[in-house]
């Protein structure tokens, strides 16, 4: 067997396979972060409890109404955005003029709250969402047992990323975005509801989020703290990304998943803190980020 | 002539405003010395000293937050290696008084906040924040993996020994006294180091750092300095929390304590001198009456709705809300 | 004032029980102070039902102790031992706790018996799985009650080399707790003529475990263990089953799987593993009754913890009544003196270490056609006799015993 810093080549295909699809869930919850912070200039403290809500929704769904997989897969994110879009309207509309801090402390303060009712309701051991029909099982690729659910966790996030990223760099709704951004008082001045582009934003960027827990739902235990601990290292993401950037949080996302998959291999005990690392070292070399603009 | 007259005129009236606010704060503080010193008669002094020691780390991060615009999201690092390093040197040479012990967690926490400084001060906003995270997370990591902090179960039995050989600390009253006078030591070294000169350039570079670097002044050396004064202090604040608790854990390591220090300062009023403690005060009794009332599994949603509500309706946080309030009515 | 009162009544009768006079209960109240992790990730392990374990075991003492009366106080630990630490003192310094339950976390429990140490009240710990709790941080303040690691790797660890697993690769959480672990069932493994040729630690927590049951498959060895606990352990053996580990001919052994564990898992994907537990709510007609009892307040099955705060509740206030007296010392040598017979144990004795030794039950997860309902999750294999579950005295490192 051909070896490489004696790790078997084999093997080390199927961690780069499953770093790619582990980054794809990077990619995807960073990707909301960024379209928000991008677009209102929130620190967006709660996402990681909207993803528990995406998958807590998904499984409440199934076990009370019997709704199944693939339509839990856009209704849980669309209950989930409409969720989101009242916290923004009636919550961080309020703080909008002011520093960006407060929308941290405000969103974090809201993390808390969701994290706690569900806790008291539904406990901490989690729950069970069986893969759906369809993709159970799994293919043989010689190196390693692929099941088919990774395989189409990462195709269902890619296929979103780039698709967000199309719309808002590509269309003419992604360039009303970008303008209300710069200059929201211009563009309410040629007629355009700024306001209401911000809340769908918002609820946009929560989708993404719910989107993500629901693809993680049949293999992650569903407990209402599984976002808790993945929220500051989807920060530091969109952070290595460059905050704003969209497709600096999509490609640090898989890249991300790359590289913590690989120090599972050799160095298991910092796989969680290898991000870190990254981080300190990007920022050290290009301050904004590597797609970042410098300020 | 006369107009420079006037102006020294107007300059005196300036500064007697200024000497009488002066007095006014002095007689307020040792009001609450006075109170400060009664209190463990009142209250079970164990939790003033758990107030006091958040406090001081709060006021130290404030010094950052406050005075220079800078959010450290990484400060649990200074507070965990200054309570690490005495709980070790304590538990290891039992020959070390409590006050060397201390010492030495602080010099090594300040050495720290060296490393982290050089590192972080030319970043700027939530990059400042990040990095500081970043780097507070490597430290984390590093006490996760070392032996000598026995990884998850802590460093316990810590010894709380005799002050400079002398007087037992074992008491919890004297242990108290020693704590206070730790506290205004620090309390007042923040204090003197925001109105002194040094101090208004670090105001004035928060409010404006390009036009203070056009005033010939290095922003990043005094920045670099408040943030080894700051790392000092919060390193500080640990190491003789863990002489009051005689123990030395991850929590204190741990990002959530980072965050944990954000929240009292700015529940408190982020860039008055008493928020901070104020704002650890409250949050450390609150967490305290919750966990033990009839609402324990509760904290975390009720810590989280007044997070929420402050932000929303009290944003200058407790003293910063009732010094608007004194303003408005008073002046 | 209250508290300067109570104050002023513990001085007299401490003052009485040293001139000799009769023993008594101090402030004619007895008081149990109920520490674990209310909101945290060990909640649905203890939490506020185990909680209630403890007021059901108060009430059906009838609420009072040769006259004196019984109250609870809770708190959340948090999962901080500076919390624990804080309250435990606050608790026996001010409020004259008598008896510390719960106890859930090592660093936790570790930080509270220190405490009931210096103060010489009684604390015992019901969650925590650390030996050494009676090891190395014995005191002669507090009683492990429910299991510890060294049974978990015995139990599990032997019963899967005895049946061929020979070649082990070890997944173990990256923490003190987990090292416990492996470190025990290395030793089994190899004393045992097994032989362990990986282990691999991995951060705590960690959600994704897909890249480590890859590197177990692709290791060779065919037993892998599961060194970890509660979320990790969980997470591990989803992604064991989605990764087809067991097909392809792999022993999968969870060594510390709790009751909650296996019910969020499900019987589908948590079939046929074995393992090893202190307790089984459906193991024996006593357990069933209380069980049923704790259902009815509850709507949750017990889990061992809940079963052993309510046994050890019971066992501690027989022994204040006995010794007619709330003093640590003469409540726990009475504790020692008396074996214990109920719903959680037959046969059960606490050492001089204060480690409670009693059966444990090598368990195997039933197959989905074998269930009956929702909790019913395990099928008894065999029961491990409490003298060899246990670290022997032998080995021991307490300072309480004389080596």
């Amino acid at each position: 067997m051909t070896m490489l810093f004696g790790v078997p080549l084999a093997v080390l295909y199927g961690q780069l396979l499953l770093g790619l699809i582990n980054g794809a869930f990077y990619a995807l919850l960073s990707l909301g972060l960024a379209v928000i912070f991008g677009l209102l200039k929130i620190i967006n403290f709660a996402h990681g409890a909207l993803y528990m809500l995406g998958a807590l929704c998904a499984v409440v769904l199934l076990n009370t109404l019997g709704v199944n997989y693939w339509v839990a897969l856009i209704l849980s994110p669309v209950l989930v955005g409409i969720f989101g879009i009242f916290l923004e309207r009636f919550l961080l509309r309020r703080i909008a003029h002011e520093d960006h801090i407060y929308s941290l402390l405000l969103t974090f303060g809201i993390a808390l709250v969701i994290q706690g009712v569900f806790t008291n309701i539904y406990g901490v051991s989690g729950m069970r969402y069986p893969i759906p029909e369809a993709l159970r099982g799994g293919v043989n690729l010689g190196f390693m047992f692929l099941p088919y659910y990774r395989a189409w966790v990462i195709v269902a996030a890619l296929v979103v990323c780039f698709g967000t990223w199309f719309m808002i760099e590509k269309t003419k709704l992604g360039s009303y975005l970008r303008a209300g951004t710069e200059n929201a008082k211009l563009m309410q001045a040629f007629g355009i509801n700024v306001p209401l582009l911000v809340t769908l934003t918002y609820g946009f960027g929560v989708m993404l989020a719910a989107f993500a827990g629901v693809l993680a739902a049949p293999i992650y235990s569903v407990s209402p703290v599984m976002g808790a601990n993945l929220l500051i290292v989807v920060f530091a993401v969109v952070v290595i990304g460059g905050m704003g950037s969209i497709i600096g949080a999509v490609l640090t996302g898989l890249g991300m998943g790359i590289i913590e998959g690989l120090t599972k291999v050799f160095y298991p005990e910092a796989s969680s803190t290898v991000i870190f690392l990254v981080m300190v070292v990007v920022l050290l070399l290009r301050p904004a980020g590597l797609f970042g603009k410098e300020a | 002539m006369s107009q420079s007259l006037s102006s020294v005129a107007v300059h005196n009236v300036g500064l007697e405003q200024q000497r009488r606010s002066d007095r006014r704060r002095l007689i307020f503080q040792l009001v609450l010395l006075a109170l400060a010193l009664a209190a463990p008669f009142v209250i079970y002094p164990v939790f003033l000293m758990k107030v006091l020691c958040f406090a001081l780390f709060a006021v130290a991060f404030n010094l950052l937050l406050g005075y220079v615009g800078l959010l450290s999201f990484g400060h649990a690092a200074f507070l965990s290696t200054g309570g690490y390093t005495t709980g070790y040197l304590l538990t290891t040479y039992s020959g070390l008084t409590p006050e060397l012990g201390i010492l030495a967690g602080t010099a090594t926490a300040t050495m720290l906040g060296l490393v982290f400084g050089l590192i972080a001060i030319r970043r700027q906003g939530i990059y400042f924040a990040m990095i500081t995270l970043a780097l507070a997370q490597l430290v984390f990591f590093f006490y996760v993996q070392s032996d000598f902090t026995r990884g998850e179960d802590g460093l316990h039995g810590i010894p709380r020994g005799n002050l400079f050989g002398v007087i037992s600390l074992q008491d919890n009253l004297s242990m108290y006294y020693f704590v206070l006078a730790i506290f205004v030591l620090g309390f007042a070294l923040v204090q003197r180091t925001i109105n002194s000169p040094f101090g208004y350039v670090l105001k004035a570079i928060k409010e404006n750092e390009a036009r203070t670097t056009s005033l010939g002044y290095n922003t990043d050396h005094y920045k670099l300095v408040a943030f080894v004064i700051s790392a000092a202090l919060a390193g500080l604040a640990g190491s003789v929390k863990t002489i009051v608790f005689q123990l030395a854990s991850l929590t204190d390591a741990h990002w959530h304590m980072s965050g944990e220090v954000v929240l009292m300062t700015l529940l408190g009023g982020v860039g008055t001198l008493l928020g901070p403690v104020i704002g650890a005060a409250f949050v450390v009794s609150l967490e305290h009456q919750l966990a033990q009332g009839p609402l324990g599994d509760w904290v975390n949603v009720i810590l989280g709705g007044i997070f929420v509500i402050c932000v929303l309706a009290f944003r200058a946080g407790i003293v910063g809300e009732v010094q608007k309030f004194m303003k408005k009515n008073f002046n | 004032m209250k508290m300067i009162k109570k104050t002023l009544v513990a001085a007299i009768a401490s003052t009485l029980m040293a001139g000799g006079a009769q023993a008594t209960i101090s402030d004619n109240e007895i008081r149990i102070g109920y520490l674990a992790d209310m909101s945290g990730m060990y909640r649905d392990l203890a939490g506020p039902n185990g909680l209630e374990a403890l007021r059901m075991a108060v009430e059906d003492f009838g609420g009072e102790v040769n006259g004196a009366r019984i109250t609870v106080v809770s708190a959340d630990d948090r999962n901080s031992p500076d919390v624990a630490s804080s309250t435990v003192r606050q608790w026996v310094e001010s409020d004259g706790v008598d008896m510390v339950a719960g106890l859930v976390a090592s660093s936790v429990s570790i930080a509270a018996t220190r405490i009931l140490e210096q103060s010489n009240r009684l604390g015992i710990v019901s969650g925590s799985a650390a030996s050494s709790i009676t090891n190395e941080h014995c005191t002669a303040n507090h009683i492990h009650y429910v299991y510890d690691t060294y049974p978990l790797a015995h139990g599990t660890a032997k019963a899967v080399v005895d049946e061929g697993g020979d070649d082990w690769f070890i997944l173990t959480a990256d923490y003190a707790f987990g090292h416990a672990l492996e470190g025990d069932v290395r030793s089994v493994v190899e004393a045992n003529g097994g032989k362990v040729s990986q282990a691999v630690r991995h951060p705590f927590p960690t959600s994704d475990f897909s890249s480590f049951i890859l590197q177990a498959q692709t290791s060779g060895s065919n037993v892998v263990a599961l060194a970890n606990a509660g979320s990790d352990t969980i997470n591990a053996i989803t992604t064991a089953g989605e990764f087809g580990l067991t097909q392809s001919g792999q022993t999968l052994a969870a060594l510390l799987l709790f009751l909650n564990d296996v019910h969020a898992l499900g019987v589908e994907t948590a079939q046929g593993i074995q393992l090893t537990t202190g307790w089984y709510w459906d193991m024996d007609d006593d357990a069933r009754a209380w069980a049923d009892r704790f259902y009815e307040r509850t709507n949750v099955r017990p889990s061992m913890v809940q079963a052993g705060i309510y046994s050890s509740t019971m066992h501690y206030l027989n022994a204040v009544k006995e010794a007619g007296t709330d003093e640590a010392q003469a409540v726990r040598a009475q504790m020692i003196a008396t074996p214990i017979n109920d719903m959680f144990a037959k046969g059960g004795y606490i050492r001089e270490d204060g480690r409670m030794v009693h059966d444990m039950y090598l368990a195997e997860v039933k197959k989905p056609a074998e269930s009956t309902g929702e909790w019913d999750l395990y099928k008894i294999i065999r029961t491990i006799p409490g003298d060899q579950a246990y670290r022997p005295l032998s080995e021991s490192q307490c300072k309480l015993v004389n080596n």
